[in-house]
């Protein structure tokens, strides 16, 4: 059973990583401030946040269902490592106050974001009911 | 090429799943904190800094690079997940070990990537 619940995390993985790439590659950074990653990392944060909220709330939806798109797909098409790399390479280049603004509009974005999808899934709970 | 990225990013979720189960397994009781993915995005930042200096030197090619960086790395590490354990802290009202755990993640994933970049 934990074999099978990799490969759906390894082909959830798989799609994630590619859209990841293929949107980074289509989003120009400007002035160096890494538009891409930041974006992706946002969009996942939303995405995620509205996802785990509805699966919990949904008894009916199967684990299986979690493990492909959350687990694999959307944690997937985030990213840490390029984050934290991004930020090193701006500081590396003298552009202190463009990192700082990456790595704090990310993250305080990034929890907003997160909770504006939980409360999405919330509320739309409560129109169905 | 784009296979490529999608293979490592595989066996990178692959990999951030395993990790994941086996660290909060041992770890859940002592920790009343995110301990897996604090671990593997601070592994993961090491690893890509790594890599980076790796392509910079023309250790390696551009190939490794994606599949290593961009692929492993970027499938191994997430900040999705990093943002919604990060509110379900603050939803339980552990507001300072929410904090922690953000402050934490950024400053050390920093660190690991400096390291790995320069070691």
């Amino acid at each position: 059973m934990f074999e099978i619940n990799i490969l759906l995390v390894m082909i959830g993985g798989f799609f994630g990583a590619i859209c990841r790439f293929a949107l980074g590659e289509w989003i120009h950074t400007n002035n160096g401030f890494p538009f891409g990653t930041f974006i992706i990392n946002l969009i996942g944060c939303f995405i995620l946040g509205w996802f785990l909220t509805y699966v919990s709330q949904n008894k009916k939806i199967r684990p299986e269902f979690t493990l492909i798109i959350g687990t694999g797909f959307i944690s997937s098409f985030t990213t840490f490592s390029t984050f934290s790399v991004e930020t090193l390479n701006l500081f590396q280049n003298g552009l202190i106050l463009t990192a700082i603004l990456y790595v704090l509009a990310s993250t305080v974005l990034g929890i907003v974001l997160a909770y504006a999808g939980h409360n999405l899934a919330i509320a739309r709970k409560r129109e169905v009911m | 090429m784009i296979w490529i990225i999608g293979i490592g990013g595989s066996l990178g979720a692959a990999a951030r799943f395993i990790a994941g189960n086996f660290i909060s397994k041992r770890t859940q009781k002592a920790f009343p904190f995110p301990i897996g993915t604090w671990v593997i995005n601070i592994t993961g930042s090491f690893l890509l800094g790594l890599f980076t200096q790796f392509y910079i030197s023309n250790d390696i090619g551009e190939w490794l690079l994606l599949f290593g960086g961009a692929g492993f790395c970027g499938g191994f590490t997430t900040f999705s997940t990093f943002g919604y354990e990060t509110i379900t802290l603050i939803q339980s009202n552990k507001i300072k070990l929410a904090i922690i755990y953000v402050l934490s993640s950024i400053i050390v994933g920093f660190i690991s990537a400096m390291i790995g970049f320069y070691i």
